[in-house]
């Protein structure tokens, strides 16, 4: 009757979801593993939570398929068992209280009562369990939320922004449990707007723009590749310096400013280059592209919700209209 | 088995909300308290009555008089039960814990009409009881023909009123907006539109001017009302069903949220 222990994959297929004119999720196909942490990594407005809704059965796709251990969500038997989310921790009613909150859930998967304690327990509830949630806090919120995704001790755990508004006792607490329960073999797929959070936390990473998937990596590949290092350096003597960075078989790019960003070398060793060839230096940096740039480069084509810095477009002349009337 | 625990979690639901305890206690007092005081008034006036309303004076109906306005609690209560999964965005957490969303909705609605029968039938007997009490020698005795049809009419009422409110609410989901049409509706037009001649034809197949007649013992003179009391409140029963339908199929069909 449980699901089996070993581990739980979701498979979308060509997941598509369309409001009128307007994809908010374009052609989704790719598989959360078990065993590890699988970053879903996107803008706002990138279709994550909608993504998210659909695989919980919650919104009818207009195309596609998602599998969750073979099956579509509504045949599971006693879904709680199988999967648990947290997709909006203010999502209670506010007039009940955390255990009834969690009591009702758990009955309606016929998961018994003593399990509603064992979770207020581990999200450190157990104190307010009798208070009313409308009284908790945002950090309180996300932990009964938490504590309703694990009342069916189930193979796959799904979070949405769970770190959102949360100090930063939270954040740890969230990201170790998130660690942890991947470790225990469970499927673990959480969502996040930051690549800050995700390379702390995910191995895996699927990353989705306008509703398209842009990447879906291992977190390894992905810093690999997208984490360069280099030196920035800056000279006023720029044609010599060149021919001395190829002669020690350094390849040097234009940084745009007039400074050239050098790969493959530290700067102790460029510095001591220089100074061999007398070389004057107005600067010399290590840099290091973050991963935060690299994923805006990946997302910047699809990006919905732009901030323009362009300046403003110049008010006409005063009295010009008029001189002419 | 799935319906049973979705049983017993609407339950835990249920009873675990102050609204509940709110409404339900709010239809069971102004009804009963209502229906007391116009079986006074009406017991002292009684004596300046012409021999026409004389005849007509029907002492079982007059103690359901309370029932025009603890109606309302009850559609606040059926709106209420449905509508706050909604209003908190409890329906996102519950339509993944029970995805079969017909089981789900209709789980919903039987215990909510279980609470709402066992309190609308307390309600019926002790408004009828305290009522005729109040009437002195004009009152009406349980025994008498086609009293208790309607003493147990009055509860069935009650409780269809919530139910037409639970399918409304399914329908329209924001409980201000099935408030704002509900409350006005029965409060207001649905009175207006069967005492207007012209409408009156129409008015009669509401749902409350329709299944109110289960609660009446004499029949007015000159009534020609084409329904019986079970025909009436099987006309109530009817658009009971099609708002369930209604709620039903719009669940079914939507994205939960």
């Amino acid at each position: 009757m449980s699901p089996s222990s070993v581990g739980v994959m979701i498979e979308l297929e060509g997941l598509t979801k369309r409001y009128g004119e307007k994809i908010a999720v374009n052609n989704l196909t790719f598989t959360v593993r078990p065993g590890i942490v699988t970053g879903f990594l996107g803008p706002n407005g990138a279709g994550k939570s909608t993504t998210m809704r659909m695989m919980l059965g919650l919104d009818r796709p207009t195309a596609g398929d998602v599998r969750i251990d073979g099956k579509h969500y509504d045949q599971l038997k006693d879904p709680l068992k199988y999967i648990g989310a947290l997709l909006d921790a203010k999502a209670v009613h506010g007039g009940r209280t955390a255990f009834n909150h969690l009591l009702c859930l758990a009955q309606s998967n016929g998961i018994p009562k003593q399990r509603v304690h064992e979770v207020l327990d581990t999200v450190g509830l157990t104190a307010v369990a009798k208070k009313k949630a409308k009284g908790f806090s945002l950090g309180m919120g996300q932990r009964l939320g938490i504590a309703a995704a694990l009342l069916g001790d189930p193979q796959i755990l799904m979070f949405d922004e769970p770190v959102n508004g949360l100090d930063p006792e939270g954040i740890h607490w969230i990201r170790t449990l998130m660690k942890s329960l991947a470790a225990q073999g469970r499927t673990v797929f959480v969502s996040s707007h930051l690549m800050s959070e995700m390379a702390l936390t995910a191995d895996h990473l699927v990353v989705i723009g306008q509703g398209r998937l842009l990447a879906d990596t291992s977190m390894a590949d992905f810093i690999a590749r997208n984490s360069r290092s280099y030196v920035r350096v800056r000279s006023p003597q720029r044609e010599k310096l060149l021919d001395v960075l190829h002669q020690a078989g350094l390849t040097a790019q234009d940084a745009g400013d007039g400074a050239l960003e050098v790969d493959g070398g530290k700067a102790e060793y460029i510095g001591e280059l220089a100074a061999r060839h007398q070389l004057v230096l107005h600067e010399l940096s290590p840099q290091q592209a973050s991963l935060e740039e690299a994923f805006m480069q990946l997302t910047a084509e699809s990006v919905e919700y732009h901030a323009h810095s362009g300046t403003p477009a110049a008010p006409q002349q005063w009295g010009e209209g008029w001189k002419k009337g | 088995m799935a319906a049973t625990q979705v049983v017993r979690s609407e339950w835990t639901k249920i009873r675990s909300v102050a609204s509940t305890v709110w409404t339900l206690s709010l239809a069971a007092v102004v009804t009963i308290a209502l229906g007391m005081l116009i079986s006074a008034l009406s017991k002292a006036e009684f004596d300046n009555l012409s021999t026409r309303d004389r005849l007509s004076f029907d002492p079982t109906f007059i103690s359901f008089a309370g029932m025009s306005l603890g109606q309302l609690a009850m559609i606040v209560f059926g709106v209420l039960v449905v509508s706050n999964e909604y209003s908190t965005g409890m329906i996102r957490v519950s339509l993944a814990a029970v995805p079969q969303r017909g089981t789900f909705l209709f789980g919903k609605i039987a215990v909510a009409t279980a609470l709402a029968l066992a309190v609308g039938m307390a309600t019926s007997f002790a408004a009828f009881f305290l009522g005729q009490a109040m009437l002195g020698e004009h009152k009406a005795s349980i025994g008498d023909d086609g009293v208790l049809r309607a003493v147990i009419g009055g509860g069935l009422y009650m409780t269809l009123i919530a139910m037409f409110s639970m399918g409304v609410a399914a329908m329209l989901r924001s409980p201000m907006l099935s408030l704002g049409i509900l409350m006005p509706f029965f409060f207001l037009i649905s009175s207006i539109l069967g005492n207007v001649d012209a409408t009156k034809k129409v008015g009669q197949f509401l749902p409350d001017q329709a299944g109110s007649k289960i609660m009446q013992v004499v029949t007015p003179i000159g009534d020609d009302t084409p329904y019986g009391p079970w025909g009436g409140l099987g006309i109530m029963a009817l658009w009971v069903v099609a708002a369930l339908i209604g709620g039903y199929v719009l669940l079914k069909r939507r994205d939960a949220q």
